[in-house]
């Protein structure tokens, strides 16, 4: 049982890191689509600080909904998802496999890019630990969530805007904690309500979306 | 009684029951919005601090409920569908998001038009209004998502579960975006003992309210039939109909 979702995990990093597009597209998309505000809202660093935190976590939302319509396409297509619903494994631990490394190949890079948007929205030093510890609590959610909508979309050829669609409102009160917490670490108050928050929300869809996932992923690859 | 559920469960005894029903919905529905709406705009006083303009209330408080409503009644119908596996819970589901949308939209509209004289601003990023607007894309995304899978049961079972995440986020959402900031009036009706409205303007709102259900539900009995007879065009009874109009 264990041997599979190691096996799984193994295969689909192996698989992930052989393609620089897998992992760098969304990373490099962030930076980019950051990069536009301050050609659209101008360069005035007081300016830059206040929206900062929004536009970066915006930027983070995007990019991490980018390569969620491949997580499950290309095993649904060549027979290999089918090949795991039949394994005696369960599915929801070979999902969550898929979503550990979706994770790993585009949240993290996301995690290590967000101090130097920190700095080039003018955000102080407190502001961007926090602004990096918030893109790595709440990368993961995006990455369940996201797996959930690709899962129900999966025999779909092209379903990215409908993915984000159907993901893009439930990734909501995270966004929500998510920026408040980093506005309210530059205002210099607490922010450990709003960490202890998205941890929850980490902990509940940890919990949750993986056997939704397998579920859904069940009934629309059956008959 | 369980006979009864399980006949009405096949698309032709539904078929009937719904045609029989919906023009009894319909009357009703008909003679309580007509009460409704002499006694929300001609009889009720006018408010003491926002004048006439309250009266669009009679409208909007009852669409907002009806949107709430209508989510959970189509989660709870999809969960039927998924569990004991029912085509026509499912088709029930796929006949109410359209009028669940068009409910939303109402709320949303209407809402706007009250803001703008009382708020001084079409919209604002309230909690509620926001809740609403979020309730918007769900619907929205649900009708996407069935409009875009060929394979109908499979479309169906999508929006199922779809309905299903959905119902579980939408109190984790409501109460983020409400936690993140308000602006709007709090509900006067649905606290606990004594609501803080008058009678006089309670009494026309329920009766909206109980008229919006009926609607509802007299348009979810004809959209159902016109759903029932697309999916069941092949089968004989329908051709019967067919061939006898």
């Amino acid at each position: 049982m264990n041997s599979a979702f190691g096996a799984l995990l193994k295969r689909d990093l192996l698989l992930a890191f052989r393609n620089p597009g897998d992992y760098a597209t969304p990373v490099i998309f962030f930076v980019v689509s950051t990069t536009l505000f301050s050609f659209a809202a101008g360069t005035d660093n007081q300016l830059l600080k206040a929206i900062g935190p929004g536009v970066i976590w915006v930027a983070a939302l995007l990019a991490s909904m980018l390569s969620l319509d491949g997580i499950f396409r290309s095993d649904f297509e060549d027979g290999t998802l089918e090949q795991m619903l039949l394994a005696p494994a369960p599915m929801s631990l070979l999902v969550l496999a898929k979503i550990i490394t979706h994770w790993i190949s585009t949240g993290l890079p996301l995690v290590a890019a967000s101090p130097l948007l920190g700095i080039l929205m003018n955000l102080d030093s407190f502001s961007i630990a926090i602004l990096a510890v918030t893109i790595a609590l709440s990368t993961p959610v995006f990455s369940l969530i996201g797996a959930f909508g690709a899962s129900l979309v999966v025999t779909q050829k092209k379903a990215g805007v409908l993915l984000s669609l159907l993901t893009l409102p439930l990734c909501i009160p995270v966004l929500i904690y998510s920026v408040s917490a980093v506005i309210a670490a530059a205002a210099e108050l607490p922010v450990t309500g709003h960490i202890s928050l998205l941890c929850a929300f980490l902990v509940f869809s940890l919990t949750v979306a993986p056997f939704a996932t397998a579920g859904s992923l069940r009934m629309m690859s059956g008959d | 009684m369980f006979l009864w559920f399980h006949r009405l469960s096949t698309a032709k005894y539904f078929f009937d029951f719904a045609s029989r029903l919906s023009p009894w919905l319909a009357t009703l529905a008909a003679i309580t919005i007509a009460v409704g709406l002499y006694l929300g705009l001609l009889v009720a006083p006018a408010d003491y601090q926002q004048g006439e303009g309250y009266r669009i209330m009679f409208v909007h408080v009852p669409s907002a409920w009806m949107s709430m409503f209508i989510y959970v009644f189509m989660a709870v119908s999809g969960a039927i569908g998924l569990i004991w596996r029912i085509k026509l819970a499912h088709l029930v589901c796929t006949a109410a998001a359209t009028i669940g949308a068009s409910f939303t939209l109402t709320t949303l509209v209407t809402g706007s038009i009250w803001g703008k004289p009382m708020w001084g601003a079409w919209w604002a990023w309230d909690a509620r209004l926001t809740s609403e607007l979020i309730l918007l894309f769900l619907y929205l995304g649900f009708i996407a998502l069935q409009a875009a899978i060929q394979d109908r049961n499979k479309a169906q079972q999508a929006g199922a579960i779809l309905l299903l995440a959905g119902v579980v986020n939408i109190p984790i959402i409501h109460y983020s975006v409400l936690w993140w900031h308000t602006l709007h009036q709090s509900a006067s009706v649905s606290k606990f003992g004594m609501p803080s409205i008058h009678p006089s303007m309670l009494a026309p709102l329920l009766l909206m309210a109980v008229g919006f259900m009926l609607l509802f539900f007299t348009i979810l009995t004809i959209r159902a039939r016109a759903l029932i007879l697309e999916y069941e065009h092949s089968s004989r009874w329908v051709q019967e109909i067919g061939e006898s109009h």
